[in-house]
């Protein structure tokens, strides 16, 4: 199953047989206290650097959340996807649970935009599945209702057939551009919780064989050494059929984590780009 | 053992979170003659408020704050009915609910075991829960501290209509309004018209035992 999104000039293609799919995080006022000051005085100046440091780490999309309390989401993200547009060529992620700011963020973006998220609620689905199909672009679905967020991979798949049987039958959205976030949970919570991740990723996988993505950082949140928990569990989830992950790319650990496993699960051919990550790695050092 | 060492060992293994053994020495410090109280305040608070100053530092983290959190609940379970017994005050109520909306509740269950390692009386209504549920707890319950939990930018709103309702119900000055959640600010919780906001639940811990103390000796005064 290939998921395509689009900028006017690049192309990425998500899927099984594909390099993973590094969505970067940073462009995300949560928890970033001058950031949130910033986005609510009008200034988006401090995205260029997120958008840099992400695109040298390695990032293949860049994921994009202007959810600011006490600002206006639907104009900052307007800005926001104008502003990344010009800087960069990487497909946007258009991250919001307001569903104005994603109708605003489709509108003004170039191409075919990933939209994070919808979860199974039957009011967010047919709120959100109508504006995807308008603009065709691709959907991350989160199987959680109204009632709970699932704790059992059964019951998370089954959520999952529920947005993937709407998104297809009821809104003709194509099955390869919906994909599904099997819920990355904090291993600090409860050490139970990413074992339940990586059996609902092998569960979706072989049931519904769909591409997947998923908050990478949500995983280490609260323990130390992130950077370790985060490039062991990647390629875990990468063999249990995870195909992409919104993740912190300007952390090298990270992206030569997954970039290993694309070449441990035969997905980089003769291991051209990791020798070639290499080099260029190599050339910087003696330059 | 004496009953020095004993409260020393109990503080001990409270920071560690070892459950079976802070159990087994609040029974041997009952059995020495310690009341519940000089177990509480003397060894059990002071070693979790130790926890929760190792986490603001970095030196301790999420599952040891839990597992410490936990072992106090155990010997809480213990000494609560004999403090209700002998007349003791728990250290105050704190109704606790995910708003109407809203799913998430790891961190709320967070900040729940780290109050109740405070010795707060918790009540938790779950998630999902809709204003006239909070004012119909408050009315049951009649809490110090009712504290509303958030995790998107779309249910944080909910804050708002919680506190209009307990207006509308003429309880806003009947108890202290505590919220957070991922995406929940200081600003966002004064613009609401909260009484606190905490990032963490170290810190959530800290505020409540801080605005009861405050509301308390206004009170007096």
């Amino acid at each position: 199953m290939h998921t395509v999104i689009s900028s006017p000039t690049r192309e990425v293609v998500i899927g099984p047989d594909q390099p993973f799919c590094v969505i970067g995080e940073r462009i995300n006022p949560t928890g970033r206290k001058i950031f949130q000051e910033q986005l609510r005085a009008g200034d988006l100046s401090r995205i260029a650097l997120d958008v840099a440091q992400q695109v040298a780490g390695g990032a293949t999309v860049l994921d994009v959340n202007m959810g600011v309390p006490l600002a206006d989401e639907v104009e900052l993200m307007v800005q926001a996807v104008t502003m990344i547009q010009e800087l960069t060529d990487l497909p946007l992620c258009l991250d919001s649970s307001v569903i104005e700011a994603l109708e605003a963020g489709l509108s003004t973006y170039q191409g075919k935009a990933l939209v994070n998220s919808v979860t199974a609620e039957d009011d967010r689905l047919a709120a959100i599945l109508p504006l995807v199909k308008r603009h065709g672009a691709a959907i991350i679905a989160l199987p959680n209702d109204e009632f709970e967020i699932p704790y059992d991979p059964e019951r998370r798949l089954e959520l999952a057939r529920k947005v993937v049987t709407v998104a297809t039958t009821e809104y003709g959205i194509a099955l390869e551009d919906v994909l599904i976030d099997p819920l990355a949970m904090p291993i600090g919570a409860d050490t139970s919780l990413v074992i339940k991740t990586l059996e609902t990723i092998e569960l979706i996988a072989s049931e519904l064989g769909v591409n997947m993505t998923l908050g990478a950082s949500n995983v280490s949140f609260g323990m130390p050494d992130r950077a370790t928990l985060g490039a062991v569990f990647l390629p875990l989830a990468m063999r249990a059929g995870l195909t992409s992950a919104i993740m912190d790319a300007r952390s090298s650990e990270l992206v030569r984590a997954v970039r290993a496993g694309d070449l441990l699960l035969d997905r980089d051919p003769w291991g051209g780009a990791w020798i070639a990550a290499h080099r260029s790695q190599r050339a910087a050092g003696e330059s | 053992m004496n009953q020095e060492e004993l409260l020393k060992q109990m503080y001990e293994a409270t920071l560690l979170g070892n459950a079976p053994v802070v159990l087994e020495l609040t029974n041997a410090g009952l059995a020495m003659g310690l009341t519940p109280e000089i177990l509480l305040f003397d060894s059990l608070i002071p070693s979790l408020e130790e926890v929760g100053a190792r986490f603001e530092r970095g030196d301790f983290f999420v599952p040891e704050m839990l597992i410490a959190g936990r072992a106090m609940a155990g010997a809480l379970e213990v000494l609560r009915p004999l403090m209700v017994a002998t007349g003791v005050e728990p250290v105050g109520t704190f109704l606790m609910g995910t708003v109407k909306g809203d799913v998430h509740d790891i961190g709320k269950n967070l900040v729940d075991i780290m109050l109740e390692g405070a010795g707060f009386h918790v009540i938790d209504l779950g998630v999902q829960v809709a204003p006239e549920r909070f004012v119909e707890a408050i009315v049951e319950h009649k809490p110090d501290i009712v504290g509303f939990s958030a995790f998107l930018t779309t249910t944080m709103p909910m804050f708002k209509a919680n506190m209009n309702a307990l207006e509308k119900a003429g309880l806003r000055n009947e108890v202290i309004v505590m919220v957070g959640g991922a995406p929940v600010t200081q600003e966002y919780a004064d613009a609401v018209g909260a009484d606190g906001y905490a990032a963490d639940a170290s810190a959530a811990v800290k505020l409540a035992k801080d605005l009861l103390a405050r509301r308390r000796s206004v009170a007096v005064a």
